[in-house]
C-alpha cells in the first residue's frame, strides 16, 4: 500500500519540477516551495484553529464541574464528569440509538437511492421532471421537513397516514410517540435518499459504454452485466455515499428536535448523542457533563473514522488503479 | 439496462414486444416512486394556498379555493425576533458570506493539492476529511462560551465562522477533483507558451473549472441555509430561517397553512436553486468519484 502512495506522490511533483529547476541555490529552493504552499495556507489554517481550538477547550472544561446555575462550581474535578456520563444510563442508551438512527436511514436510504438512481439511469418520457421531483427532499430544510410531516404526514385526526390507515378499519395512530424511532428513520430516508441517489446516478453514468457492450456481446444477461461490471465499478460510488452520509446523518438534529423531542419508547427512544448533549446543556445547565460528553462522542467518532479513512484509502487505490 | 447497441437484432426483434412492456411498466415504476417521494413537499405548497379551515379536514381534501391569505399573513406578522423577512436576510447574509469565505480559501487550497502538489498533498487531504468527520455538536460548550467572550452570541457572523470550516472540507476536496479532470496537456501547452501562474489561473483553469465551482457553491448553500443546531444555539433570538420555523414547532401544529406558507417560503431558495443546478449536483456529490 504504501508503495502505491508513494509512486502516486511523484507523480505530480515530478510533473511541476524537471530535473533541471532542481539545480538551484537553496534559498530560491525554499522560496519556491512556499510560493507553492502559500495557496495552502490560509485554509489550512482556518481549518486547524476552528478544529483544534473548540475541542481543547471542551477537554478544558470536562475536566472540570461546572453547572451555570450553581455560582461558584466551576473548579477542577479530574474525571468525574466523565464517570457521571459513562455511568448515565441515558447516555448510553443514546449511543445504541445514535448507531440504530443513523445505520438504518444510511442502509435504507442508500438501497432505496440506489434503486431510484438505476431506474432513472434509463431513457424514458419526462425523466428530467422525475429527476427534479426525486432530488427535492434533500433541498428542504430539515426542520421543515420535521414540521411537514409532523403535521400532515405524522398529525392526528388529519394526517394523510391516519387517513391511509383508515381505509383498513385502524384508528388513530399516535405515530411520533408510538414508532418514535421508526417516524424519525422514515424522515432521514426521505430526506436522505435523493442524496445518494445522485452520488450512484454519478457512478452509473461514468461507468464505460464498452465494458457493456462487450458484456452484451458476450451473450451476458442483464442481471449478470450487473454483477459482474456495473457492481464492482460502482462499489466505490456506494461507499462514498455510506460515508458521506453517516457523517451527516450522525448528527441529526432538526428532526428529532420537531418529531419527537428525543421521546418515545421509555422515554428516550429517539435521544442520539447530538440531542442528549444539547439536553444537557438546554435543560441540566450542566456544562460539564455536555463537555464530557462531547469528548467521549469525539473519541467514539474518531475511533470509526479512522477505520472509515482506512477504507476510502483502499477507495484511492482502486481509483488510481483503473 | 445493459441491453444496449450490441444485442443481436435477430433476437431482439423477438424479444422486441416483452422488452417494450417491460420499459413501460419500469418507467411507469419510477413515476409512482418519485410522485410518492415529492408528494409531501406537494401537499406543504398546496397546503400553503389554503385557508387554515381548509388546511384540516378529513378527510385532506383537494377541493379549495386558492388564496394568498397565508402568504401575507406570514410576510406581515413581525414578532419580536422581525418575522420572516428578518430570517430570510439573515439565511441571506449567512449563506452569502460563508460561501465567500469557502470559495476564497477552497479553491487556492484546491489548486495547491492538484495542479502545484505541495509536498505531503495526501496528508493535507485526509486531514481535510478528517476534520469533516468531527462532530461539531460535541464541541457546542465550549463553543457557546467562548462565542459568549468573543461578544458574537446573537450575531450572524458566528455561524458564518462555524458554517465555514464545516463546508471548507468538502469545497477542498469537490474543487480538488474537478481541477484534476483538467486535461493535463492543456495545461502544459499553456505553460509552454510562457504563461505564469496568473494567466493559467484566468485564462485556462477558471473557465474550465466554473461548473464545478457552481457544483461546489449549491452544496456549500444547501448545508448552510439549512443548519439548525448552531443556529438555534447561537442565535437563539436573532435567529435565521430554520430557527424561525422550529418556532412553529410549539403551536402543536395548530396553524397547519400558515405553517406551511412559512415553510414554502423559507426552503423556495435552496429547492429553486438545486431544481436549476440539479446537473451539477449530480457530478459535484460524488467528489469527481474519489480522484
Amino acid at each position: 500500500m504504501s508503495d502505491a502512495l508513494a509512486t502516486a506522490q511523484q507523480l505530480p511533483a515530478d510533473r511541476g519540477a524537471p530535473a533541471s529547476r532542481r539545480q538551484r541555490s537553496p534559498s530560491s529552493e525554499r522560496r519556491k516551495v512556499w510560493v507553492r504552499r502559500l495557496p495552502l495556507m490560509p485554509a489550512l489554517i482556518y481549518m486547524i484553529v476552528v478544529t483544534q481550538v473548540p475541542f481543547l477547550v471542551t477537554l478544558w472544561y470536562s475536566f472540570r464541574s461546572w453547572n451555570s446555575l450553581v455560582p461558584g462550581s466551576n473548579k477542577f474535578v479530574g474525571f468525574s464528569s466523565f464517570s457521571t456520563v459513562l455511568s448515565d444510563p441515558m447516555f448510553r442508551q443514546a449511543a445504541v440509538v445514535t448507531v440504530e438512527m443513523t445505520a438504518s436511514a444510511v442502509i435504507l436510504s442508500m438501497l432505496l437511492g440506489t434503486s431510484l438512481a438505476i431506474l432513472i439511469n434509463r431513457k424514458f418520457r419526462g425523466r428530467g421532471i422525475v429527476r427534479t421531483m426525486l432530488i427535492t427532499p434533500f433541498l428542504v430544510i430539515p426542520v421543515a421537513t420535521g414540521l411537514l410531516f409532523q403535521t400532515t404526514i405524522y398529525g392526528s385526526y388529519f394526517g394523510i397516514l391516519d387517513w391511509i390507515v383508515s381505509w383498513f378499519g385502524i384508528g388513530q395512530v399516535t405515530w411520533a410517540s408510538t414508532y418514535a424511532l421508526p417516524s424519525v428513520v422514515a424522515v432521514l430516508v426521505w430526506e436522505w435518499t435523493p442524496f445518494m441517489m445522485l452520488i450512484v446516478l454519478a457512478g452509473l453514468q461514468s461507468e464505460s459504454l464498452e465494458a457493456l457492450e462487450a458484456a452484451g456481446v458476450d451473450g451476458a444477461n442483464a442481471f449478470q452485466t450487473f454483477v459482474s461490471i456495473s457492481f464492482p465499478h460502482l462499489r466505490r460510488y456506494i461507499e462514498l455515499g455510506l460515508l458521506l452520509g453517516s457523517i451527516y446523518i450522525v448528527q441529526t438534529f432538526g428532526e428529532i428536535f420537531i418529531l419527537t423531542q428525543g421521546g418515545g419508547g421509555n422515554g428516550n427512544a429517539t435521544t442520539n448523542f447530538a440531542y442528549y448533549i444539547y439536553k444537557q446543556v438546554e435543560n441540566a445547565d450542566n456544562y460539564s457533563l455536555g463537555a464530557a460528553a462531547g469528548v467521549i462522542v469525539v473519541i467514539a467518532t474518531e475511533i470509526i473514522a479512522v477505520f472509515a479513512l482506512r477504507l476510502l484509502s483502499g477507495l484511492f487505490q482502486v481509483a488510481e488503479g483503473t | 439496462m445493459a441491453k444496449t447497441k450490441g444485442v443481436d437484432r435477430r433476437r431482439r426483434h423477438k424479444r422486441g414486444t416483452r422488452q417494450w412492456a417491460l420499459g413501460h411498466f419500469w418507467t411507469a415504476v419510477t413515476w409512482i416512486l418519485a410522485f410518492i417521494l415529492f408528494f409531501p413537499v406537494l401537499w406543504m405548497v398546496i397546503t400553503a394556498f389554503k385557508h387554515e379551515s381548509n388546511a384540516y379536514t378529513d378527510p385532506p381534501t383537494l377541493n379549495f379555493r386558492p388564496t394568498l391569505t397565508e402568504f401575507s399573513q406570514v410576510i406581515n406578522s413581525t414578532s419580536f425576533t422581525g418575522g420572516i423577512p428578518k430570517a430570510l436576510e439573515d439565511s441571506l447574509f449567512v449563506t452569502v458570506a460563508t460561501l465567500i469565505l469557502v470559495l476564497a480559501m477552497g479553491i487556492p487550497a484546491a489548486y495547491a493539492l492538484a495542479v502545484r502538489p505541495v509536498k505531503r498533498w495526501r496528508d493535507v487531504l485526509f486531514f481535510f476529511l478528517a476534520t469533516k468527520m468531527l462532530p461539531f455538536v460535541a464541541a457546542i460548550v465550549p463553543i457557546y462560551v467562548i462565542a459568549t467572550h468573543l461578544g458574537l452570541l446573537n450575531n450572524d457572523w458566528v455561524l458564518v465562522i462555524l458554517y465555514t470550516g464545516f463546508n471548507l472540507p468538502l469545497a477542498v476536496w469537490m474543487v480538488r477533483s474537478f481541477l484534476l479532470e483538467i486535461p493535463r496537456e492543456l495545461l502544459e501547452s499553456a505553460r509552454i507558451d510562457g504563461a505564469g501562474v496568473f494567466v493559467e489561473l484566468t485564462r485556462v483553469i477558471l473557465p474550465i473549472l466554473l461548473p464545478g465551482i457552481a457544483a461546489t457553491a449549491l452544496i456549500c448553500v444547501i448545508f448552510t441555509w439549512n443548519e439548525f443546531f448552531f443556529a438555534l444555539f447561537l442565535t437563539n433570538t436573532n435567529g435565521t430561517a430554520p430557527v424561525f420555523l422550529s418556532g412553529f414547532q410549539l403551536n402543536e401544529g395548530q396553524y397547519w397553512a400558515e405553517l406551511s406558507a412559512a415553510a414554502t417560503l423559507c426552503c423556495l431558495p435552496v429547492i429553486a436553486a438545486g431544481w436549476i443546478a440539479q446537473k451539477q449536483l449530480v457530478r459535484g456529490l460524488s467528489l469527481g468519484a474519489l480522484k
